[in-house]
């Protein structure tokens, strides 16, 4: 694999990621899509904006999230030291509030009075509800009926918040019709309304800002793991449906060549059953919501389903920087099946009193296949994305544990 | 670029002094044999142009209507092959009515940029309408499609500013359509007030004919339309008769194709009466 002098220079002028990335939009958005462009590009050398960004992320999420050393799961696996980073302990219990902080100002900003936002696990949904709450901006989420009914307890908080949730019955009643009737709200409310998109997908400039919203996670790793240990990690590992928690931890290493990326697409009921959700592991490109990426696709072009134990990896699609990451070959895409996933969450609930959300979980099951063959000497972090409380009722459901 | 049926078909509706009736409908809804009747009907029944729906199972701009009728097209095994041979099918018996191909930019891609042109010309396509390539991706498709002599329709919107038109108009060919409504297909319909300043506005950037569409139901609606621009485009009205004419089974009932036919007619009736009537 021929090396690059930067991974981290894209994208470019028309968003792209090599030939991933664009801005495939119908025309009645292309001028609102101009102006997010334009308005985030003036944000982000604005130091106000800036400030603003830092005030909100250290008394209201909570930031700098630590970074814990997982010491029985170390001594359990018998390898690599590995470290978890806690985006579990963030406000609403996971990273996507990272992003909907900086949103959810660029909304503020643009002067628009409604915000609407797509979800899966409910954690995109709440944490978006929570910054409409906090900033006094109407906020409708839509979400699938069938994710509706595995994550009652984000729905619940999210009407709390004063979001109105709005469920999709349309197609499979998961995340990419979510994104769907999302879109067409948008279409119709273009003048009012903010689309905050959770992850690090859809029409260029929301790849590129909600990875530099989520660069939070990596850059904090890299002064936190220098302190503790003295020097940078080995391997970084994070799980990843659109990609945003995996990109906010890779993206300030890339450059480092000694850094080995590991990120993590959700096998469901196995690659070879074809109810799975790994885009990248078994997906092609094409193009839907906005970018050229790989997806779970038939040969003729239409979107199939994806399948997964945790709704916030069930998405047919993956980010476009992600897309570009595997073909260039510097960062490692793996799959791990709902049940690995099942049996990692126990793992790691029993060894560190840690419950993380079934997306993260999926992390760890990498992280206990990989840590013994990479030996002691290796310094692993892993992006506990999420906390798991939202996924009790599954958990308990699959794995039989009564009240 | 050569001259192609879309522009030979509006220089005979000048001649004509009347405006155009583009009809949409879903290639291959509710079943492939009824789509293939329905398309062959439409002529006659005096649709001037057809807009030809690529299904996609993803229909981002599209309200319900047309989601559903994709949904049927492809449940009925619908392809992007079997839509060119429904195209190749109808050009036997019909050389002159230009049919525009509309959809989604993924099955496109999938079938092949190169692959999907050249077809698509044998068959007898005459323009392209992609929902999801605006200007900015011209690459993609637009400009290759111009080498193959088939227009590339670009959609203008309410919110396409006085900057951005004439860049979107500046690549255009065949015709420029105009989306009415800030929304998807099948919603809230404009007022003909706004439709006729807007179509000022678009007339001042492009000479190509202007075609309206979104929210245009009825025959009056469709009357008003042509009254201030070139052509009027009904889509989720018309597939709605196809909806109403399912049994339980979502099967075709055997009124469905006189149905779809009967209401062309009612609009081509109320097209071609708008002019007469505004010259009286």
């Amino acid at each position: 694999m021929e090396q690059l002098s930067t991974y981290r220079a894209g994208p470019d002028d028309s968003g792209r990621f090599g030939i991933y990335g664009g801005r495939f939009v119908a025309e009645t958005l292309m001028p609102l899509i101009l102006d997010v462009e334009r308005t985030y590009k003036e944000a982000r050398n604005d130091a106000a904006f800036a400030a603003e960004m830092d005030y909100y992320l250290s008394t209201y999420v909570g930031r700098p999230s630590p970074l814990f050393f997982a010491e029985r799961l170390t001594r359990h696996l018998g390898g690599a030291k590995i470290y978890f980073k806690r985006e579990d302990l963030n406000h609403t219990g996971a990273h996507k509030i990272n992003n909907c902080i900086g949103q959810g100002l660029l909304a503020r900003r643009m002067g628009k009075t409604r915000i609407i936002a797509e979800t899966g696990a409910g954690q995109h949904g709440v944490a978006t509800a929570t910054v409409c709450a906090l900033f006094d901006i109407p906020c409708v989420i839509y979400m699938g009926s069938k994710d509706i009914d595995r994550q009652a307890p984000n729905v619940f908080r999210m009407k709390m918040l004063g979001a109105e949730v709005k469920p999709v019955t349309a197609g499979s009643g998961t995340l990419k019709d979510s994104l769907n009737e999302a879109l067409r709200d948008w279409v119709a409310n273009v003048e009012t309304t903010y689309y905050l998109i959770g992850t690090s997908a859809g029409p260029h400039p929301y790849p590129a800002m909600v990875r530099d919203f989520q660069c939070v996670i990596g850059d904090e790793v890299r002064e936190q793991i220098t302190g503790a240990e003295g020097r940078l990690p080995d391997t970084l590992v994070a799980c990843i449906g659109g990609g945003s928690n995996a990109i906010g931890l890779f993206h300030p290493f890339l450059d480092e060549k000694n850094v080995r990326f590991v990120a993590v697409e959700a096998a469901g009921k196995g690659i070879e059953t074809g109810r799975h959700a790994a885009s990248l592991s078994a997906g092609s490109p094409g193009v839907l919501h906005g970018n050229r990426t790989y997806l779970l696709q038939d040969s003729d072009g239409q979107i199939e389903e994806a399948h997964s134990i945790s709704a916030g990896l069930d998405y047919p699609g993956i980010g476009p920087e992600h897309s570009w990451l595997h073909d260039t070959g510097r960062v490692e895409y793996v799959s791990i099946t709902d049940a690995e996933a099942l049996e990692a969450f126990h793992l790691c609930t029993r060894l560190e009193g840690i419950i993380p959300a079934l997306e993260s979980a999926h992390a760890i099951a990498q992280v206990g296949k990989m840590a013994g063959a990479l030996g002691a000497g290796n310094l692993l972090v892993m992006n506990l994305s999420g906390r798991g409380d939202k996924d009790l009722d599954t958990v308990a459901r699959v794995s039989g544990v009564g009240p | 670029m050569p001259v192609t049926r879309i522009d030979r078909r509006f220089a005979a509706l000048r001649r004509e002094n009347r405006g155009g009736l583009v009809v949409f409908v879903t290639a291959g809804d509710p079943d492939p044999r009824t789509s293939a009747e329905i398309l062959r009907g439409l002529p006659a029944a005096g649709a001037d142009f057809i807009e030809l729906g690529m299904p996609f199972s993803d229909p981002m701009a599209d309200g319900p209507a047309i989601q559903m009728s994709s949904q049927r097209a492809l449940k009925g095994g619908a392809t992007m092959k079997t839509t060119l041979e429904l195209v190749a099918d109808f050009r036997q018996r019909d050389g002159e009515t230009p049919i525009i191909l509309m959809g989604y930019y993924n099955p496109v891609y999938i079938f092949g940029v190169d692959a999907f042109l050249n077809e698509a010309k044998a068959a007898g396509v005459d323009g392209l309408i992609i929902v999801d390539l605006p200007p900015e991706e011209e690459n993609e498709i637009c400009l290759p499609s111009r080498m193959a002599g088939i227009n590339f329709i670009y959609l203008t919107a309410p919110t396409t500013d006085e900057i951005r038109l004439p860049r979107v108009v500046e690549k255009a060919s065949g015709f420029v359509y105009y989306v009415s409504i800030t929304g998807i297909t099948g919603t809230a319909s404009a007022r003909i007030e706004d439709v006729r300043k807007a179509v000022e506005r678009l007339r001042r950037h492009t000479d190509l004919p202007i075609a309206v569409g979104f929210g245009i139901k009825t025959p009056e609606q469709a009357a008003g339309v042509v009254a201030v621009a070139d052509a009027a485009v009904v889509g989720s009205a018309l597939v709605g008769k196809v909806t109403e004419n399912l049994d339980e089974d979502g099967k075709a009932r055997p009124g469905l194709t006189n149905a779809v036919l009967g209401f062309t007619a009612e609009l081509a009736k109320g097209v071609r009466d708008a002019r007469l009537k505004g010259a009286a």
